[in-house]
């Protein structure tokens, strides 16, 4: 330990001396490498949208969804590990179920992301585990409107106009940034953020991707569903058709 | 509703009485089988009653279980149900085990235990069935609610079994008939007799006893080889075989009196 | 032998019955009134809170469906605007009668499993057939468990142009057929059902539908002593679900003055 001059990044359960902890940072790394993933929070509803990278030409289309639904109006995209993805997936089903079970009404978003947060920052406690190595975007359609959220792999979780994760985020903000989000329809949005996962995807360096896409609010009557093929299909077509006349 | 059955503390009255739900129901209806020399005929009528309510005038109560087993239930409907679910299960199990379908007598024995493995709680059920052997013979096979069993040639059960046993004693096992001098009993009955004595006792149960009636679904199983003995010739048969295994089974179908 | 199920392992009393000949009915309980447990586990209720009569239908386009608005408390009329027919998806309705509160833990029960259903996002969805079936397995094991819940379920659906109509109960009893009715209607209005509907599923209109079931509620509203003059319809067709707002029939009571009893004695 000493030979290599620091063992403060051996557990979650050790700070550095500076008051850090390297498991949950090199966490973060796991989310860096991974594909992009956006979420938006228009005017009426929440878009969800990743750049799926396709390792493989083997793999069948659409397998391997990163965005996953966690009840009627819920819905939650990963950037990082997928299988770290799944099962907090699955524990947001839980919490949204548990929450119908008392309360006999659909949990809030916020209610959900705190209950994710404190469950992802849990394993960033012990020697004996490993935090999560994901970023997580949660949108949906409660009471109170649309709301989104991010959750980061130390369990810290802030609300969002607008959110990027994963390899592009950096580029991904700066064009959120450029949005009205709060004056922009489900439909107008839908687009941008096709455009945007496109726009970030790095060409030269990946191979293939599939952008996958799903919304909450009143277009889907506050159900999070994929985003119809056709609507997808058009939205994919301008974003190819903007990147070739921005180049 | 039949649900609740009131418990007497004793013949004093004045007494506070305790009443307890009753898991048991009556649905009446009727099965018979009987078996041959290279088939078996496993039938029922399709009326569920409760009390003087006729609830529908078509649940089966005689169901396929492979190619050469056919399971009839009477009793408690939700019992006799469950458990042709769960013996189907298990013959499922036993088809992914041993790639192959379970013989007659195993199922036989599997019924049960099934059975007697709910002894303080039984199925409500009575059980006849019917099929054929790995020896090539027809075979039916009756049940208590809690597991006895026998093989038998012939049996009836449920609602009209008081009406149809002693008509089949008196047909099938020849009981109180004297066989003319050189002319014995047949060792066997033929397919067409055998159905014939079918319909008849069920015509005579639907006149007689009112909860049978309606329909009356007649199943039949032939042994590997066998001829349709004139099968082919019914109105409205319909062959129900799966596997290539050699016996076929056939479904026979009759209106009863509604009344 | 005894052939009653209901009667083994309870012990017989020599002194009164010494052959096993009485009728159950009649047969003296000997066994013990309480148990060690028996003021911990009060498994076996009552219903509290009910709804009477639900009536159903195939016709031309699907299933159609009434059921009242009354919950009942004993012989008072206590709730009398609940909705006791339940669309589940988008293809089905369960209409209720009996305990009341069993029937909303069952409504819960079902929003979890279409939201389950929901999040597999994978194109399927549970229809008519598939709710009837889980339905079945709850209430036979809940009754099997000795802690039933106490209702009769009509579930009617339409799905993939198929019409599905089928009951199931506290026993786990079920049964299909083209009209069904529960509670009183099984009495009552069954036979009227019957009467206009069977060999005609496939040519009654949804007016003539309508009459029907109207029709019988308003014969259910005469003889039903828990029954309202306030109901809903539910129908069930190719183009989804719809439950009706409430509405009632017209009924006229002046025959009842010269009833015994009820109107002023002439003599």
């Amino acid at each position: 330990m000493t030979s290599i001059g620091t063992g403060y990044d051996l557990s979650a359960s050790t700070y550095s001396p500076d008051g850090r902890i390297f498991q949950v940072e090199y966490a973060n790394k796991a989310v860096e490498n991974s594909g992009t993933a956006i979420g938006l929070r228009v005017k009426d509803g929440i878009i969800l949208a990743v750049e799926k990278l396709v390792h493989s030409k083997l793999l069948i289309p659409e397998a391997n969804r990163r965005i996953q639904t966690l009840d009627r109006h819920l819905g939650l995209a990963t950037a990082g590990l997928l299988a770290d993805g799944r099962q907090l997936a699955d524990k947001a089903r839980d919490e949204s179920a548990n929450f119908r079970d008392s309360f006999r009404s659909p949990a809030p978003v916020k209610y959900i992301a705190d209950r994710l947060g404190s469950y992802v920052q849990v394993y960033t406690l012990y020697s004996s585990v490993r935090p999560f190595g994901i970023s997580t975007i949660i949108g949906g359609v409660d009471q109170d409107g649309p709301s989104l959220f991010v959750i980061e792999p130390s369990g810290v979780f802030f609300g969002y106009h607008g959110a990027a994760v994963g390899k592009g985020r950096q580029l991904a903000k700066t064009e959120l940034e450029k949005l009205k989000l709060s004056e922009l329809s489900m439909r107008q949005a839908v687009f941008e953020a096709a455009r945007i996962i496109y726009l970030v995807h790095d060409d030269s360096k990946e191979k293939t991707f599939e952008l996958e896409m799903s919304w909450i609010g009143d277009e889907t009557n506050g159900l999070h569903v994929p985003v119809p093929k056709d609507l997808l299909a058009e939205a994919e077509q301008r974003a190819k058709a903007e990147l070739e006349d921005f180049e | 509703m039949p649900d609740m059955v009131t418990l007497p503390h004793s013949s004093l009255s004045g007494k506070p009485q305790q009443r307890q739900f009753n898991p048991y129901s009556e649905n009446g209806g009727t099965i018979l089988a009987i078996s041959g020399a290279d088939f078996s005929v496993i039938a029922g009528d399709t009326r569920q009653s409760e009390g003087y309510s006729i609830q529908t005038r078509y649940a089966p109560k005689v169901f396929r279980l492979t190619d050469n087993a056919v399971l009839a239930v009477n009793g408690f409907a939700a019992d006799g149900n469950m458990f042709v679910k769960q013996v189907r299960q298990r013959l499922e199990w036993y088809r992914h085990a041993h790639a192959k379908d379970m013989p007659l007598r195993a199922i036989a024995r599997l019924i049960q235990t099934m059975l007697y493995a709910r002894r303080f709680f039984p199925y409500y059920v009575y059980n006849i069935l019917g099929g054929i052997e790995e020896d090539g013979s027809g075979a039916v096979y009756s049940f208590d609610p809690v597991g006895s069993y026998e093989r038998e040639s012939c049996r009836a059960a449920g609602a009209a079994q008081s009406l149809v046993q002693p008509f089949l004693d008196n047909q099938i096992y020849f009981k109180n008939q004297v066989p003319r001098p050189g002319h014995p009993h047949p060792q066997h009955l033929s397919l067409e007799t055998v159905i014939q004595l079918v319909i008849d006792s069920f015509t005579s149960a639907t006149e007689r006893h009112i909860e049978v009636g309606d329909g009356l679904e007649m199943f039949v199983v032939l042994a590997k080889g066998s001829p349709l003995h004139g099968l082919e010739n019914f109105d409205g048969v319909q062959e129900m075989t799966v596997t290539n295994e050699g016996e076929r089974i056939f479904v026979v179908r009759r209106n009863l009196k509604r009344d | 032998m005894d052939h009653f199920p209901t009667n083994w392992g309870r012990p017989r009393n020599d002194a009164f019955d010494a052959y096993g000949t009485y009728p159950i009915s009649q047969r003296p309980y000997n066994g013990p009134t309480t148990d060690a447990f028996s003021d911990g586990i009060q498994h076996t209720q009552q219903p509290i809170v009910t709804g009477t009569s639900v009536l159903a239908i195939k016709y031309k386009d699907g299933i159609m469906m009434a059921a009242d608005n009354l919950a009942s408390y004993g012989s008072l009329a206590r709730f009398k605007d609940i909705q006791r027919l339940h669309p589940v998806g988008n293809n089905t309705v369960i209409g209720a009668g009996g305990d009341m509160s069993d029937f909303q833990y069952i409504q819960a029960l079902l929003d979890q499993l279409m939201i389950e259903e929901f999040t597999e996002q994978d194109g399927h969805s549970l229809g008519p057939s598939e709710i009837h079936e889980y339905l079945s397995h709850v209430m036979y094991s809940r009754r099997s468990k000795m802690d039933p819940l106490w209702n009769s379920l009509i579930v009617g659906g339409f799905k993939d142009e198929k019409r599905f109509l089928s009951y199931v109960d506290l026993l786990g009893t079920t049964y299909s057929a083209s009209t069904l009715a529960t509670g009183y209607g099984s009495y009552i209005a069954q036979p009227l059902l019957r009467k206009a509907v069977e060999g005609n599923e496939d040519v009654l209109t949804e007016d003539e539908a309508v009459k029907i079931l109207e029709q019988s509620m308003k014969v259910l509203f005469y003889r039903d002593a828990r029954s309202l003059n306030k109901y809903q319809i539910a129908k069930i067709t190719a183009d989804g679900v719809s439950v009706s707002e409430s509405r009632s029939v017209e009924t006229h009571w002046s025959f009842a003055e010269g009833i015994r009893g009820y109107g002023a004695q002439t003599q």
